[in-house]
């Protein structure tokens, strides 16, 4: 087991220097580097101090190393659009985001596994082949579509919910929170659910084909035959089996996030980090797109190494030697 | 060939289709919208795109009714700038089936090449093919083609942004999405080359560009067929979102996705048709594509029949 | 010792028939079977696949899957009528009367949980008990199975079993409450010929030491002289004959069961082919009109063909054949 941690971690490792190359060659070869990191204000003498101290005439590799390790101190340089220096800007807008991420994943994995449950426990019936339809339906839109009709409804139509914004948000320390008012809880509401909508589809689904699989085995059978009650052998037996490659398919999910994030936030206008890097692109500000695709290669390979690794925890099938058995 | 269409009308798959009205009905719609889309500079009213032709007056004109001053009407309104709705909608979906298509055959041809020499030529080749691949997949598709537009906007000098843009959009989807072709023709690749017929067409000391061509290749189309068209329908969906962001086909040649992005702006305003329109046609066709796509699915899945 | 002093069995089936309404047909894979089983007998029901066996056992226990229905006869547990129960009372049966046996111990067993949870979690379910006083009698199961160590080995995963010892896991699992009727469906089917023998005859303890009624099913005529006394053999549904072991090995009355019997690797030892019953027993949509052996049989006459066999009395040591052999053929 110790031998495939560090084979995965390795594995990281490299997923993050590659897309660290990538994301430095956008910034020396896109743009000048140079006012990547000064801004357009700087003078002479600061565009000269610079250009020794960033080696311009060392070796690439040389400068690779550099741009890497001022990333990892969480010195991404400074955005052309605002002057501010990136990482202050990044922090300013990853409560949104993250808030956001969080509320509509806990919004998709509850609602996707007790729908995929009670799909799969009543296997027919009216209710199911409507949620089945309209799950269809779910999976096929495109998610800013599914925003954009939401506004119609609850904002323009209906006048219940805000269309854009956070709402008034309350600081704690470094952090903005919307939930704590009112209006940050409204304004919540439509971005999470359409963000969260196509992963609730996606999971329930899941969650039912598997538990259809799951109720078909011999053990389900045999625990009907010892005479446990329905609610034990759903829940007990069948749920944990279900769970155990749907839990997967959930850290994995994450992808998903992080792009339909960059799609709803520009919907909706929430301040966060993906309609930050959509405005970069737009402006061609190379700095705050540098530092994005940082930050994100780096949440990505973290979270895929946490599941993997949990993964082993769930299954004790796994504990032997989780690239032989059953991989 | 007629006796192939035969046979192919006679089939099972046929017939699955034809009692299918959910199948009927979503290849109905998409043929009726490529159709449309595929003609518009015949069908449409108006060109949109000839400053000429366009009226500012005409500016917000509502569906159906004559327009106060020209006199002018238009069946699904008219925008900000006096073009007809429903000429923008139908070369809004030209621009869109164009960018998928081309997107696709684009990411075709580069897996498939990739795929056949990583299958066929193995070793360092195979490794470096397959290890991009691989950190390439633990990225979402549209997360890599809003970079590449990124990059390519940093360096393209700015007047010629507009012109490029369709094209790097072209690249920026078919380059996210070239992995898939390459996995399943890399497989089936490493499949072939232990046949018979390839190790006779080495000892006759055919050049390998040459047996990976005329031997190989045939045999993996397939699956890649399957492939490519499910890949169609994502690459059109993922058009419109990339031009709805900004990030896609410019207001100058606007694709669904930038109509919808531009009708967002007046849906407080109360030009309301400027942004059902174009979202209800997008709709229609990411409806249908994916029904189709999912019945296709289960058609041909051998398992459960 | 006289009918009328005998303990009335555990499990009496009088006459049961189950239906599957098919579009085509309805399908009677159980037609009319009667047999009883007693406390402290082991009771062998043997037939090729597909001659009804398990969905005997099925009914008797409730879990006959839609739209597999009970359309007649009667099943009585102690006494008492189960055919007729409410689900709920038959589920409330099934583990604390009723125990079952399935063919394969690898999938009978859920995976994730340790054995221990799913021993103590069955004896929650039917009895009332203390945490401890359940895990000492889960320990003590385990032990009376013949599970080494069963103090440290309560918080295994199955997976960490070899497959006789799973089996003797579910063999375990199935008398966690005490029933007083065990239905075994092919346990030994699965495991090596080795492993076979001591299953059986820890089977056989177990049902002399608790005097419980165990219903053996299975279609390899060997497990029924090593295990059963009592035979019940079943074709295309129907019962052919039914006695006690000894007497039917030594003197089967059915030509049916005569054939089974020579086809048995035991019974032709040294030879090079063994001995096989022409042709193939009848899908349930295809029953031939009379007795449904007729056209594989070197006895039938002309009224095999046209009745059905009669049905046979549970105590009768009888074959429900028109020409029935008569001792020593």
């Amino acid at each position: 087991m110790l031998a495939y941690i560090l084979r995965r971690l390795f594995q990281s490792v490299i997923v993050l220097l590659a897309v660290g190359l990538v994301a430095f060659a956008m910034f020396r070869f896109l743009g000048d580097p140079v006012d990547n990191l000064l801004g357009q204000e700087a003078t002479q003498e600061d565009i000269d101090r610079l250009r020794g101290e960033l080696g311009l005439d060392r070796s690439l590799p040389a400068q690779y190393f550099g741009f890497m390790a001022r990333a990892a101190q969480g010195d991404f340089g400074v955005s052309y659009g605002q002057g501010r220096p990136v990482v202050d800007i990044l922090l300013e807008r990853l409560p949104a985001t993250l808030e956001l991420a969080l509320v509509s994943g806990f919004f998709a994995i509850a609602i996707g596994i007790a729908l995929g449950v009670a799909t799969a426990i009543r296997r027919d019936g009216f209710v199911t082949q409507s949620v089945m339809a309209l799950s269809l339906i779910g999976v096929s839109l495109p998610t800013f579509l599914i925003g954009i009709l939401l506004i119609y409804v609850f904002s323009v139509e209906l006048g219940w919910l805000p269309s854009f914004g956070r709402g008034r948000t309350v600081e704690i320390g470094w952090w903005t929170t919307g939930l704590l008012t009112a209006s940050g809880l409204k304004a919540l509401i439509l971005p999470a659910i359409t963000l969260g909508l196509y992963q609730m589809t996606l999971i329930m689904r899941l969650v039912r084909s598997e538990m259809l699989e799951v109720l078909r085995q011999d053990y389900i059978r045999f625990a009907r035959a010892r005479g446990l009650t329905k609610r034990a052998v759903h829940f007990r037996h069948a749920l944990v089996n279900t769970l155990v490659p749907v839990t997967t398919v959930i850290g994995l999910q994450l992808g998903s996030i992080i792009a339909f994030g960059i799609v709803t936030e520009t919907v909706f206008q929430w301040p966060g980090l993906g309609l930050a890097f959509i405005n970069a692109v737009q402006f061609v500000d190379i700095p705050i797109m540098a530092a994005y695709l940082l930050l994100i290669a780096v949440m990505f390979v973290v979270i895929n190494l946490i599941v993997d690794i949990a993964y082993i925890f769930i299954d004790p099938r796994l504990r032997i030697d989780p690239q032989e058995a059953g991989a | 060939m007629r006796a192939r269409i035969a046979t192919a009308l006679d089939s099972d798959f046929a017939y699955r289709f034809s009692r299918s009205p959910l199948a009927i009905v979503s290849v109905t719609v998409l043929l009726s919208l490529v159709l449309a889309a595929v003609f518009a500079p015949w069908i449409a009213p108006q060109d949109p795109f000839d400053p000429g032709a366009l009226n500012l007056m005409n500016g917000f004109s509502p569906p159906g009714e004559a327009n106060a001053f020209t006199g002018d009407s238009f069946w699904l309104g008219a925008d900000e700038q006096g073009r007809d709705v429903f000429s923008t909608i139908l070369h809004g979906m030209r621009i869109s089936l164009f960018v998928g298509v081309f997107a696709v055959l684009f990411a075709l041809v580069l897996g498939v090449t990739l795929g056949l020499l990583a299958g066929y030529l193995g070793g360092w080749v195979e490794a470096v093919i397959m290890r991009v691949a691989d950190v390439q997949l633990t990225f979402p598709s549209i997360l890599i083609a809003i970079l590449i537009f990124g990059i390519a906007k940093g360096a393209i000098p700015v007047e010629h942004r507009d012109q490029m843009a369709i094209w790097v959009l072209i690249i920026a989807i078919g380059l996210s999405d070239w992995v898939q072709f390459a996995r399943v023709v890399r497989g089936a690749t490493l499949v072939e080359k232990g046949k018979e017929y390839v190790q006779a067409a080495q000892m006759v000391g055919r050049r390998p560009g040459g047996i990976m061509l005329r031997h190989i290749l045939p045999n993996v189309l397939s699956p890649v067929l399957v492939i490519a068209t499910i890949s169609l329908a994502l690459a059109i969906i993922a058009e419109a979102t990339l031009s709805f962001l900004g990030v896609g086909a410019p207001p100058t040649q606007p694709s669904l996705g930038t109509l919808i992005r531009i009708g967002q702006g007046y849906l407080f305003s109360g030009e309301w048709w400027i942004l059902l329109f174009p979202s209800l046609t997008l709709l229609a066709l990411a409806l249908s594509v994916n029904l189709l796509g999912d019945w296709l699915r289960d058609a041909l899945n051998p398992r459960l029949k | 010792m006289s009918a009328s002093m005998r303990p009335a069995p555990v499990l009496s089936i009088r006459d049961l028939t189950v239906e599957i309404p098919t579009r085509r047909a309805v399908l009677r894979p159980v037609d009319g079977v009667t047999y009883d089983i007693r406390a402290g007998e082991i009771l062998g029901v043997v037939g090729e696949s597909g001659a009804g066996k398990s969905m005997a056992g099925n009914a008797v226990s409730g879990l006959l899957d839609p739209p597999a229905r009970i359309a007649g006869g009667e099943i009585r547990l102690q006494g008492e009528r189960i055919d007729t129960l409410p689900p709920d009372a038959i589920r409330r049966l099934r583990g604390s009367e009723i125990g079952m046996i399935f063919q394969d111990p690898g999938s009978s067993l859920n995976p994730l949980l340790k054995i221990g949870d799913q021993l103590t979690e069955t004896m929650h379910t039917h009895l009332t008990l203390t945490r401890r006083e359940a895990r000492a009698r889960a320990v003590a199961a385990l032990e009376e199975v013949g599970i080494p160590a069963a103090a440290e080995r309560i918080d295994s995963y199955p997976h960490e079993f070899s497959g006789g010892m799973r089996q003797r896991v579910v063999i375990a699992l199935a008398l966690a409450a005490e029933p007083s009727l065990v239905i075994a469906d092919e346990p030994t089917t699965a495991l090596d010929v080795s492993v076979q023998a001591q299953i059986i005859a820890l089977l056989k303890r177990l049902c002399r030491e608790r005097g419980m009624a165990v219903m053996l099913i299975t279609h390899d005529i060997g497990v029924i002289v090593q295990a059963a006394d009592h035979v019940a053999v079943m074709y295309a549904g129907r019962l052919a004959e039914i006695g006690a072991v000894r007497n039917v090995i030594r003197a089967p009355r059915h030509p049916y069961t005569a054939g089974l019997l020579a086809s048995a690797p035991a019974s032709s030892p040294g030879a090079r082919r063994l001995r096989q019953i022409p042709g193939a027993m009848p899908g349930l949509g295809a029953l031939p009109a009379g007795c449904a052996f007729h056209p594989r049989c070197e006895r039938a006459g002309p009224r095999c063909t046209a009745d059905p066999a009669p049905t046979l009395a549970a105590e009768a040591g009888r074959a429900a054949c028109w020409h029935p052999l008569e001792g020593g053929a």
